[in-house]
């Protein structure tokens, strides 16, 4: 069934609503004591790969409701503003709404909202964000998990078929996402990055599905009997195993290498250049072996701007 | 004076991205003034402005004693492009320091300046709001310990602003100018005009009174001008919030500055169709307009008044 988790009014005859589709077992009209998962994305209006997600599991689930023992909610729209009009942040506040959590019942429409969600995701067994990068960068399905957190979470990021765990370094500006603040609640919640802004990548949604299935599986909330061939993740848990490749120059980077490649050293990974001038301004190469795991996407780029991330070959090895 | 480079960029179809410095006085670092680090932020770039062109008054006069650096803007890009944030990535560079200078384009950018101010006894910036509307001018000192910094709180009083604010940091503010400063021993202040968008020239005169003031006070400069009040500090958590229950068009009877009371009508919400009230904005307690939204249309559980109660 579909609720609406929070509702405001807007100034000129439109509402704007949090939606959610509760799935529960059939026939069940009490649900105290069952199992609960909650799927959630669109913080980000530009990041898309989770309404493919969305979509599906709700299709496959409904199609299998048998097979439902537990409650599975599905909140495909966290910022419907910033969907609806291309914008990462929340549109007409210009504002990153996973900067605002855990919000305020007191607060600012916004902040309003952010505690309205929190209140509704809080208690879940399991808490699912998926993120899509962003437009600039693509990246291999993974799941990001801060340091203060990892004992609670490995276990279910493991279970999920992404091909990489990164644990990162606690940072008080972090403080203030989804994520953390359910974490700091108990309401275990693991963030999801994969593919790029603004598209679906089916590839990388099937294979988060498949995740997101045997997760419900050994959680008890949901039993399809199906065998899955879960990938065992590469996992990075020490704050020097990444190598960050960052643009020396502002120009057109045309990219060489796909994102998932295996690179040497010296490798050429893409090239910046002046199509004014016709001229290479800066050869993008590997500073060492490792797994290409993040590259560019969007072309322009100025000074700084992020280019790839090389997980080391010792980390890469290690599991391979 | 001196007009320096403090930091560059090579860009591919634009001019080159510069921060420009001016330097005043000696090369001793007393005194930093930082203007406007968003595309928006054309009153604490006029402020900068007019403080240069006072700055390079005095010094003629021989009335500058010690060294101050003068930035009148981090982000020349985005004011020339009308965008807030930095043009590419949409970035907030107050939200970058200390920045890092092997990083991301506005980490960079924000390391560049940083490594040029870290070292200043005092700092200034001219900051906004991220909510559209209208401030009553104050200084606002950020606490990066559990409890307020009395000291600096005392100090800012010598700006002779009406209000000295002490504001508790969110996770997010651990990021901005002000606060990595402070980590860096600077005393630092932000200070705050009437407008953001828009250019208030009175009150960017008071701006420029007060930081002078100030500069007069710690023995930067010998100006002789106007004493400013007898600041009251407040404390962030102190201010009051009205919110609006109703969403529509907005008609505001008041203004900052304004003294208004308990139950005091302080705004109407109009529907956006058929014209008629269908909403009304009330205090809820006895004080001073801080801060008065300055939109025509309202969402609802919207902050239009911040009220500096009287305490």
């Amino acid at each position: 069934m579909e609720i609406i988790v929070t509702q405001v009014e807007l100034p000129v005859d439109e509402n704007l609503s949090v939606k959610k589709m509760r799935l529960i077992p059939k026939g069940v009209t009490n649900i105290e004591g069952l199992k609960r998962i909650s799927i959630v994305t669109g913080i980000h209006g530009d990041e898309l790969e989770g309404q493919y997600v969305c979509y599906q599991l709700s299709s496959i689930i409904q199609e299998n409701i048998d097979q439902l023992q537990g409650i599975v909610d599905i909140y495909p729209a966290l910022n419907p503003f910033g969907i609806d009009s291309i914008s990462r942040g929340i549109p007409a506040f210009d504002l990153d709404m996973n900067r605002i959590f855990p919000g305020r019942i007191d607060g600012d429409m916004n902040e309003y909202i952010a505690a309205k969600i929190i209140e509704d995701v809080q208690g879940s067994d399991l808490c699912i964000d998926i993120h899509a990068s962003n437009i600039f960068l693509t990246e291999v399905p993974q799941i990001r998990i801060n340091q203060l957190h990892k004992d609670m979470l490995l276990g279910y990021a493991n279970n999920a078929n992404v091909d990489f765990i990164w644990v990162h370094g606690a940072s008080t500006v972090l403080e203030s996402t989804f994520a953390h603040s359910l974490n700091v609640l108990n309401t275990p919640t693991i963030v999801v990055e994969m593919g790029v802004g603004m598209r679906i990548t089916k590839r990388y949604g099937d294979q988060l599905l498949d995740g997101i299935f045997n997760l419900m599986n050994l959680l008890s909330i949901y039993d399809d009997k199906k065998i899955r061939n879960i990938r065992k993740p590469i996992i990075s848990d020490g704050n020097d195993d990444v190598l960050f490749l960052n643009a020396p120059v502002s120009g057109i980077f045309i990219k060489e290498k796909e994102h998932g490649s295996y690179v040497w050293k010296d490798e050429v990974i893409g090239n910046i250049v002046n199509p004014l001038s016709g001229q290479v301004l800066a050869i993008i190469q590997a500073p060492g072996n490792g797994w290409l795991f993040t590259t560019r996407e969007y072309p322009v780029v100025s000074e700084g701007s992020l280019m790839g991330r090389i997980l080391k070959e010792a980390v890469y090895q290690e599991v391979r | 004076m001196e007009k320096k480079i403090l930091f560059e960029m090579t860009g591919l179809y634009r001019d080159d991205f510069r921060i420009v410095g001016y330097q005043f006085g000696t090369n001793e670092k007393s005194a930093c003034i930082v203007g406007s680090t968003r595309g928006n932020e054309n009153q604490q770039l006029y402020v900068c402005a007019k403080l240069i062109e006072r700055l390079k008054s005095l010094e003629k006069q021989g009335l500058i004693k010690k060294g101050i650096l003068v930035v009148p803007s981090v982000n020349t890009y985005s004011l020339n492009t009308k965008k807030r944030f930095w043009g590419i990535d949409n970035t907030d560079i107050n939200r970058m320091f200390p920045g890092y200078d092997q990083g991301e384009t506005t980490q960079r950018i924000a390391a560049g300046l940083f490594d040029n101010i870290k070292d200043y006894q005092y700092g200034m910036q001219l900051a906004s709001f991220y909510m559209p509307g209208n401030f009553l001018p104050h200084v606002r000192v950020m606490n990066i310990a559990d409890k307020p910094n009395q000291e600096l709180l005392n100090l800012a009083a010598d700006f002779g602003m009406p209000y000295v604010i002490a504001h508790q940091p969110r996770p997010y503010d651990t990021a901005t100018l002000n606060y990595n400063w402070q980590v860096w021993d600077t005393l630092s202040f932000s200070i705050y005009t009437t407008t953001t968008d828009e250019v208030d020239h009175k009150s960017a005169m008071k701006a420029i009174d007060a930081i002078l003031s100030f500069l007069s006070k710690q023995g930067i400069i010998s100006y002789k001008g106007h004493e400013g009040y007898i600041s009251k500090q407040i404390s962030s958590q102190d201010i009051v919030t009205i919110r609006s229950k109703k969403a529509g068009f907005y008609h505001s009877f008041v203004k900052v500055g304004d003294r208004v009371y308990k139950n005091q009508v302080l705004a109407e919400v109009i529907d956006a169709f058929e014209g008629h009230v269908i909403g009304r904005v009330v205090s809820s307690d006895e004080g001073t307009i801080l801060f008065a939204r300055n939109e025509s249309k309202m969402y609802a559980n919207t902050a239009v008044f911040k009220i500096a109660p009287d305490l």
